[in-house]
């Protein structure tokens, strides 16, 4: 393999190491404020990339407004859920909520299914975003460039509201133990609400740019990238923020590199995350950033 | 200040408290004290509505406190020091500080405040930026308090505050109560040291499997016959 391909190759990885990253997030907030497993946050990703296609193709809205404003809709999307599936559940036992995520993720992908229909739409690409690049003999879409940059935008943004910002020192102090944080006046279900709208505006930011890196949309598209990264967030150290980043990151370019170098694997490609699930769940299994996962009082 | 009344709590069908009565009047020490599993701190979780009560009542300043959601309690001035501290152990000393004072937006008295609990707890200064989790026991316990104080509580109540800690930590965290109280905040305070509660305490309870047997001022608790006997140590002198 050539030097100009494998760079090709590195930067296909870090973008959809990105993705993973903005997806694995989500999966890693929830669990660290509720100690559950949102099973439906990749169908609230599939959901943002409809959003998306209804936006543009639809009602004719540009990019430039459509692409803010799902943001928006895809975090309602996200409050929703939590307020319906999870929320009504909260002194439940664990076992009725798991379910209860798994219902609310049959239940986006069915109703994606029946108004949607479930063949397959063309997401709708902007030349902006698709034109290609020429760096030497190497020709890359400037996508490929946008969606990490884009990515670290957004990390940075979380990274000073949970560690600067009032309403983050309150997820951080919820995210330890809500009976105290109540008792100090913090209003849990406002943030344990708020956790699953962050989550699930970056769910938009990473179903937009998948759409337009894989430009095609079904409603069960969520159902992979969704337990991709899960073992992303697994991977880092479920309930860490980094973690996540940092999982989403091997996957994605482990997973390119992969494929790169060993061509004859390319139909097990989905199979990498798994086998790395299963390592680090035999060798490592509260992750790379992971401390001891204490069951909640 | 606070009055409960008639108060039944139970944990699935097991009755922790069986009909408690108890006053707080503005401006008083009062101490409740009694063995472990008493029911001490189910009295203090079900005023702050962490539990919720089979029956009884629980006014505070004339309002019904069964009908408060806990997290607006703080805002009455109402607030609690928990058992075992719980400090936010990611968070720095700071931090769990400013928690305290989370519903407040009153940015000058935030400013006085803290340097009052950095008056009261010097150690707590040096230490601002440290995680609260690497600090020593007693350090946490000083930082609970100065937590619960940053929400400036008119009531302040604490849930075995010397548990656990060095004999000399916790004559410290006494003193510190008694300072507390002279700045004029009303103080409901649960030991299991009963001898030091009830030394500063106007008025003493005591507590046994979830009935209040005896009620009086610090004074006549301590020189009461029965309370020596099972509480401040004579017993157990006895037996051995
Ligand atoms: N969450 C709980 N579930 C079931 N039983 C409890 C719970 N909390 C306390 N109890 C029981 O209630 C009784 C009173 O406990 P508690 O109020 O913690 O006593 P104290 O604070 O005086 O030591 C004990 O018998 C204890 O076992
Ligand atoms: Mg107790």
């Amino acid at each position: 393999m050539t030097f100009d391909l494998f760079l090709q190759h590195l930067s296909n990885g870090i973008s959809l190491g990105s993705l993973y990253a903005l997806i694995a997030i989500g999966y890693t907030m929830v669990y660290g404020i509720l100690r559950l497993i949102n099973f439906a946050h990749g169908d609230i990703f599939m959901m943002a990339t409809y959003f998306a296609f209804f936006g543009i193709v639809t009602f004719g809205i540009p990019w430039y407004i459509t692409f803010p404003v799902i943001l928006v809709l895809t975090a309602l999307l996200g409050m929703t859920v939590e307020a319906t599936a999870y929320r009504p559940l909260r002194d439940a036992p664990k076992i009725s909520i798991l379910i209860s995520a798994i219902g609310a993720s049959f239940l986006l992908e069915n109703l994606a299914i029946v108004l949607f229909g479930g063949v397959p739409k063309p997401f709708p690409t902007p030349d902006v975003f698709t034109d290609v690049v020429k760096i030497g003999t190497v020709s890359i879409q400037k996508l490929t460039f946008y969606i990490p940059v884009v990515t670290v935008i957004f990390l940075i943004g979380l990274t000073y509201l949970i560690n600067k910002t009032k309403v983050g020192m309150a997820m951080r102090a919820v995210s330890k133990d809500h009976e105290t944080a109540r008792v100090m006046g913090i209003n849990v279900n406002q943030i344990i609400s708020l956790t699953f709208g962050i989550g699930s505006t970056l769910a938009a930011v990473g179903g937009i740019m998948w759409g337009l890196k894989f430009p095609q949309i079904s409603p069960l598209m969520g159902v992979i990238p969704g337990m991709k990264c899960f073992i992303a967030a697994v991977i880092g150290g479920i309930g860490n923020i980094k973690g996540a980043v940092i999982g989403g990151f091997i996957l994605g370019v482990g997973e390119i590199l992969l494929v790169a170098f060993l061509p004859d694997l390319t139909g097990y490609r989905d199979a990498f995350a798994f086998v790395l699930l299963i390592l680090i769940l035999l060798y490592k299994p509260t992750g790379i950033m992971g401390e001891q996962i204490a069951e909640k009082v | 200040m606070l009055k409960i009344n008639n108060l039944v709590v139970s944990y699935g069908g097991i009755e922790a408290l069986k009909g408690i009565d108890l006053e707080v009047e503005e401006g008083k020490i009062v101490t409740l004290v009694g063995a472990n599993g008493a029911g001490k701190s189910t009295t203090l979780r079900t005023i702050m509505g962490l539990v919720k009560p089979v029956s009884g009542s629980i006014l505070y300043d004339g309002k019904d406190l069964l009908k408060e959601k806990t997290q607006n309690l703080t805002r009455y001035g109402l607030n609690l020091v928990p058992e075992g501290r719980r400090v936010f152990a990611d968070l720095t000393v700071l931090e769990n500080l400013k928690i305290g004072a989370y519903c407040r937006k009153d940015t000058k008295g935030i400013k006085e405040d803290l340097e009052w609990v950095f008056s009261l707890f010097p150690i707590l200064k040096e230490r601002v930026w440290q995680l609260s989790g690497t600090l020593s026991g007693g350090e946490q316990q000083m930082l609970a308090v100065g937590r619960a104080l940053m929400a400036r509580p008119r009531l302040l109540m604490m849930d075995e505050p010397s548990l656990g800690l060095a004999p000399l930590i916790v004559k410290d965290i006494f003193r510190i109560i008694q300072e507390i109280h002279k700045q004029g905040v009303t103080i409901l305070l649960i030991e299991q040291n009963a001898n030091a509660a009830l030394h500063i305490a106007d008025v003493g309870y005591v507590m046994e499997t979830g009935r209040i047997t005896l009620k009086g001022s610090g004074k006549e608790l301590l020189t009461n016959e029965e309370v020596k006997a099972a509480y401040l140590g004579h017993s157990v002198k006895k037996v051995i």
